[in-house]
């Protein structure tokens, strides 16, 4: 029977079906942080067992950390507290911990990546929904709560009813300015929140083929804003290149094994997905949200929408306007903003340091916007440092944080004030998700960085324009 | 984690009349500091209940005395957002065993399932059929009825039958968990590790 590419690593991983109910299904590799695992491992020692596979399992230290002095000990009692649980209970069971100042430390689902952790066909879960990015090398991953931690620490497999497969198309080629950030906004606007509830999606077509590693990465990212449970894109040249020689990538004889299975990672012609869509490149503009859903995105030269023109209940939509004191049918462009983060597990990849920085390059940034510039990881960092990218921004009036979430979820010091305006490169702008009262708006680092020089919403192209005049 | 058996709920009900209620609203991030499964019930719904300063803000309806009971209806894509299970035990361990919505995000429903809160899912009509009745008495009662999985609004006698997984059924009415079922398959779990090539 044919089949998608979702069917063949989702089978090749289940242990066994139970009549009426979910499957069971293998884990081979499982992410831990501190925030979500503290209670699972506590759930572990009430039970008297053991991690079943540490050496399946990564724990790295992430959400709750700062971004400056890390070298000094953490300030807040209860953030402390949680990374002194997290590396206690990686020495007690045995598993690889790469806390604050590692040299392999950095946000989860950059880090993976980043070291072969992440492979193809491989599954791949953490507790953060947004463990959805490792599909982008045609892994199943997701996210996962609390007592499916305990449960894959326990026995290295989970309790899943199948998803049903979704595929979603971009056709064509992508205009200059336009990210993979905007072609997921722009799907997600399409779709809404949870226009893809329930679903597996696999992504295809030209635009996604012709994209980097880590632009696949930001489109995988946010599969979980439109509602699916993942998104995953077939494994091709450019993602083997990618993973060759990392440190937990197979090896020698392993290599060509894998390769095997690898190389049959692909959707049957024939196979049925359960729902279907599909775009054209050359229809999306750089994006940018208005509103406190991933959903509420709009090309940056259009307007606010007006209420009749969008989906969902006129109170809803007149409460999320209000909390971020905007007017329906307004421009977006020529707001003024007080912050930019670039970061996250989003936007915090070499790629993206690279794209801000071409913007700001003999610019500056303008004076009452305060920039929080996150690298994704210290790896992220170093070449940040070593493509001479820091020079650029110093030069431009920029300085560099140490790696973590940061403001993508504000657990640390890193808050938007109430108020005030942030152009973010993050996930997520739902009320109060970068600090209470902050208002965010999602868009990609080029949206960001022609933000930061300008001090108001700006369409990156003009900046690009020029540059290259 | 063990929780209170699930049969037969009748309860009055807290009506949430708002779409997209994300998790990042149930529980803010800044809550989840803890290394303990304690204490979430009291910043559930933190920021829309309580002003900077902690003093209740007095609209909402979880500071209204009118409204009480262990079921929470809301909106439409109800639980959105961030995996974090930490929502679910904020709604729990306030007291509800129930949540009612016309769509649940599939993350949210997975974790109120595993530790012991009921996702019912009813039509749009249905929900706001619902909503009606608590609007025109505070005090109506919403029977749940786990065994037969339907939901009835007690004063007017709507009934709704609502879908759950029939393993998942099973494990809420006995309290059951998943953990102890999968350590129960040691044998099979070892054998596919060892012919695993990843
Ligand atoms: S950067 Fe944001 S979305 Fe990514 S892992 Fe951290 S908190 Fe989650």
């Amino acid at each position: 029977m044919s089949k998608t590419l979702f069917d063949k690593v989702w089978d090749a991983h289940v242990i066994k079906k139970i009549e009426n109910g979910p499957q069971v299904l293998f884990i081979d590799r499982h992410l831990v942080h501190e925030v979500t695992s503290p209670v699972a491992f506590l759930g572990l020692k009430n039970r008297g067992i053991k991690v079943r596979f540490p050496e399946r399992t990564f724990a790295t230290a992430d959400h709750n950390t700062p971004t400056r002095n890390q070298h000094l000990p953490v300030a807040d009692p209860l953030s402390a507290n949680q990374l002194k649980m997290l590396e206690q209970n990686a020495a007690e069971h045995g598993i690889p911990y790469w806390g604050l100042g590692h040299e392999k430390n950095g946000i989860v689902h950059v880090i993976g990546p980043e070291n072969g952790i992440t492979v193809p066909g491989a599954t791949i879960v953490c507790g953060d929904s947004h463990t959805s990015t490792h599909g982008a090398f045609g892994a199943i991953a997701f996210g996962i709560g609390t007592s499916e931690v305990e449960m894959v620490l326990a026995t290295q497999c989970i309790l899943q009813p199948k998803p049903k497969r979704m595929r979603i198309n971009v056709h064509g080629k992508l205009n200059a300015g336009v990210t993979p950030k905007d072609v997921a906004l722009y799907i997600i606007s399409r779709l809404t929140t949870s226009g893809a509830t329930g679903y597996f999606v696999e992504y295809a077509g030209e635009v996604f083929r012709d994209m980097s590693m880590e632009g696949r990465m930001t489109v995988c990212n946010l599969s979980i804003e439109m509602g699916a449970r993942g998104g995953m894109m077939s494994p091709d040249e450019k993602t083997f290149e990618y993973i060759k020689g990392r440190e937990h990538t197979p090896k020698g004889e392993a290599w060509d094994t894998a390769m095997e299975y690898w190389d049959t990672l692909k959707t049957d012609e024939d196979a049925i997905f359960d729902k279907e869509v599909s775009f054209n490149g050359e229809d999306i503009e750089p994006m940018i949200t208005y509103g406190t859903n991933p959903g509420m995105g709009v090309g940056i030269t259009m307007g606010i929408p007006t209420a009749d023109a969008v989906e969902g209940g006129a109170a809803t939509y007149a409460k999320s306007l209000a909390y971020m004191d905007f007017q329906e049918g307004e421009s977006m462009i020529g707001k003024p903003i007080d912050f930019v983060f670039l970061g996250s597990c989003t936007n915090g990849r070499i790629e993206d340091f690279r794209a801000f920085t071409g913007i700001v390059k003999g610019r500056k940034k303008a004076e009452h916007v305060t920039a929080w510039l996150v690298p994704g990881s210290h790896k992220v960092e170093a070449a940040i440092k070593e493509e001479g990218l820091l020079d650029i921004l110093i030069e431009a009036g920029f300085e560099l944080r140490e790696p973590g979430c940061s403001a993508c979820l504000a657990m640390n010091d890193d808050k938007i004030p109430a108020g005030k305006y942030a152009v973010s490169t993050s996930n997520r702008n739902f009320e109060g998700r970068q600090g209470p009262g902050a208002r965010t708006l999602l868009a990609s680092p080029l949206v960001a960085a022609a933000a930061a020089v300008t001090g108001k919403v700006t369409d990156p192209r003009e900046l690009l324009e020029l540059a290259t005049a | 984690m063990a929780y209170d058996k699930f049969d037969v709920l009748t309860s009055s009900a807290v009506p949430l009349p708002i779409e997209n209620v994300d998790t990042d609203q149930i529980i803010p991030a800044r809550f989840l500091k803890a290394t303990e499964r304690e204490g979430f019930g009291d910043n559930l719904f933190r920021d829309w209940r309580y002003h900077p300063d902690n003093s209740p803000k007095e609209h909402f309806v979880l500071n209204n005395p009118i409204y009480s009971g262990k079921i929470l209806v809301g909106g439409k894509n109800f639980g959105s957002g961030s995996s974090r299970e930490h929502a679910a035990w904020a709604v729990y361990d306030y007291g509800f065993r129930c949540v009612v919505s016309s769509f649940f995000a599939d993350i949210f429903r997975n974790n109120c399932l595993n530790v012991g809160v009921l996702p019912v899912q009813v039509s749009a009509a249905f929900l706001q059929q619902i909503f009606e009745a608590i609007e025109k008495d505070p005090k109506a009662e919403i029977e749940v009825d786990l065994p037969e999985q339907s939901i009835t609004i007690l004063p007017t006698g709507a009934k709704e039958t609502f879908d759950i997984n029939p393993y998942k059924k099973d494990n809420m009415l006995n309290g059951f968990d998943d953990i102890d079922f999968l350590l129960n398959l040691e044998d099979d779990i070892t054998a596919f590790n060892a012919q695993n090539p990843l």
